[in-house]
């Protein structure tokens, strides 16, 4: 990899180390890794399973009904409510841990217009990861740690040291809106020229253009699924759930049987549209991000095109293939995750090509001084 | 900065700090009694069922049911906002990038921010009501989202590089 001719314009001072813009950066393209690369995990090790495990359970709690068994049906609601936490607080800890690199990454673009100190700026952006962490990490232990030692009635300790996180990331949501808010009314144009503001790679055209055209794919599909399928897929939800339940009762076995395995089609659908349409979103958003960050990745125009590519490929290939489970099953399942890891072999790419950057201006700056 | 700029981020924030702030007292007072009202609804539907009392069977069905309805929305309504706050903060960074004049940049701008803010509203009054003004609300702010989205998108692909 050359280093490129054309990343010389930098400023050292909107881009200091230890700096809030850098924490930012660097932070959130690490916490979208770890969602990723956790997701992806989640993917493979234990959505399929613990889905086969829910739809165990509810054939049970059907095969209690018509045995007239009221305590067998309490057991196996026990472990589907077991269950879907485990899955819940996974698929939420996996939710945030991206979104907050989102914000994180958002911040840093809005740091040359937040009227406060260093200081304070460095402050919030460490109390940033400090709850952008501690919320997705509470989140993943609720399901572990229950209401053990819990001085409440309905939340334990995990529960309460994820708001925690969450009260932090919106503390920080204010002071930085306090400091937007100053510049604003202050009418003082930015001390720091914004480099970021004249990116105009090919590159960052590319991610650009089409993480607008991913998100606007997404809203299409999801405008679709709301207006042709959503109250059908709810009615039917309701209407198996009951025939599951009054059919054992009322000794249709054939019947229940039926519902149950209509059910679980019905649950993977819904699971994959929504999945599909919020994946397709998300990596759009991450695309037009990281088109705004192409001037820190230092990197040959090369090597940024093809970290370009690889991302965009692969935000398509992901909620595609996961839409595609409801036809392919497994294979289409493992396709996705390619595109999966295709993403996180961009974002690799591109935080190596930002650490070079980094590296460089503070090198920079040591020969100055 | 120009306004269409200064609309998306400053909305986008605005809207991101209500999304939060909503979502964190929707986390702490209702999301965990709502979670257990639909699963015992649940659990006591089929315990009925098991005992045979399938009026009070099917009662109890039809309230999961409905704690799931109003539970999905408040969901998507809080998870939309804060995405959408997102996407106009974002867009809003970028948006001296759209290869349009001023004015249809700020038409496009104000239709987003509109669209991000009623879709959501929309999802979260059907809650509240089943009739059509909710549904239009939604429906409305969603196309207001999806035309604005195919501008931008049109935009940034007419950029030329300078």
């Amino acid at each position: 990899m050359l280093s490129p001719p054309h990343a010389t314009h930098e400023s050292p001072a909107s881009f200091p180390p230890l700096g809030a813009r850098r924490t930012f950066v660097i932070g959130g393209i690490l916490l979208i890794l770890a969602g990723v690369i956790f997701g992806d995990i989640f993917a493979v090790f234990v959505l399929h399973q613990n889905g086969a495990r829910i739809s165990g359970s509810f054939s049970a709690a059907t095969h209690a009904v018509a045995m007239g068994n009221a305590a067998g049906v309490a057991v196996a609601f026990q472990n589907i409510g077991d269950f879907l936490e485990s899955r819940g607080t996974k698929v939420d800890a996996h939710v945030h841990m991206i979104g907050f690199g989102y914000l994180a990454l958002m911040l840093a673009l809005l740091q040359p217009m937040i009227a406060l100190s260093e200081i304070a700026k460095k402050r919030l952006a460490a109390l940033f990861l400090a709850g952008a962490v501690l919320l997705p990490v509470g989140v993943f232990l609720i399901h572990y740690v229950g209401l053990t030692d819990s001085p409440f009635a309905a939340i334990g300790w995990a529960s309460i040291f994820a708001d925690l996180g969450g009260v932090l990331v919106f503390v920080v949501g204010v002071g930085e809106f306090a400091g937007l808010w100053r510049y604003w009314r202050s009418r003082t144009q930015p001390a720091v020229p914004d480099e970021l503001s004249r990116g105009r790679s090919w590159s960052s055209r590319a991610l650009l253009a089409g993480g607008a055209l991913l998100v606007l794919i997404g809203f299409l599909h999801g405008a679709y699924y709301a207006g042709f399928h959503l109250y059908a897929s709810e009615a039917k939800d309701q209407a198996l759930v009951s025939s599951m339940a009054i059919g054992a009762a009322s000794n249709q076995p054939l019947a229940a049987a039926r519902a149950l395995r209509d059910y679980d089609q019905l649950q993977v659908a819904q699971a994959v549209n929504v999945a599909a349409h919020s994946h397709i979103i998300e990596f759009g958003i991450l695309a037009i991000l990281l088109g705004l960050f192409q001037p820190y990745v230092y990197l040959s125009e090369r090597w940024k095109r093809i970290w370009a590519i690889l991302l965009l490929a692969g935000s398509f290939i992901l909620p595609v293939f996961v839409f595609m489970e409801l036809r392919w099953g497994l294979v289409a399942g493992g396709i996705a995750d390619v595109g999966g890891l295709l993403v996180v072999i961009a974002l690799f790419g591109m935080l190596t090509g930002i650490l070079r950057y980094t590296g460089r201006l503070d090198a920079a700056n040591e020969i100055v001084r | 900065m120009n306004a269409s700029k200064k609309l998306l981020i400053i909305g986008g924030l605005a809207l991101g700090i209500w999304a939060m702030g909503f979502g964190l007292y929707y986390a702490v007072f209702i999301e965990h009694q709502t979670l257990d009202q639909i699963g015992s609804s649940l659990a006591s539907g089929f315990t009925f069922a098991a005992q045979r009392h399938l009026p009070e069977a099917r009662a109890a069905l039809a309230a999961s049911a409905q704690g799931t309805y109003v539970y999905v929305r408040q969901v998507d309504a809080h998870g939309h906002w804060i995405g959408l706050a997102m996407l106009l903060i974002v867009l809003g960074a970028a948006f001296d990038r759209v290869g349009f004049g001023e004015r249809l940049r700020f038409f496009l701008a104000l239709g987003l921010f509109v669209g991000a803010v009623t879709f959501p509203l929309g999802v979260l009054l059907e809650t509240v009501s089943r009739g059509f003004g909710p549904k239009f609300l939604a429906i409305a702010g969603s196309a207001l989202i999806i035309f604005s989205l195919a501008g931008i998108a049109a935009g940034f692909a007419r950029a030329s590089e300078p």
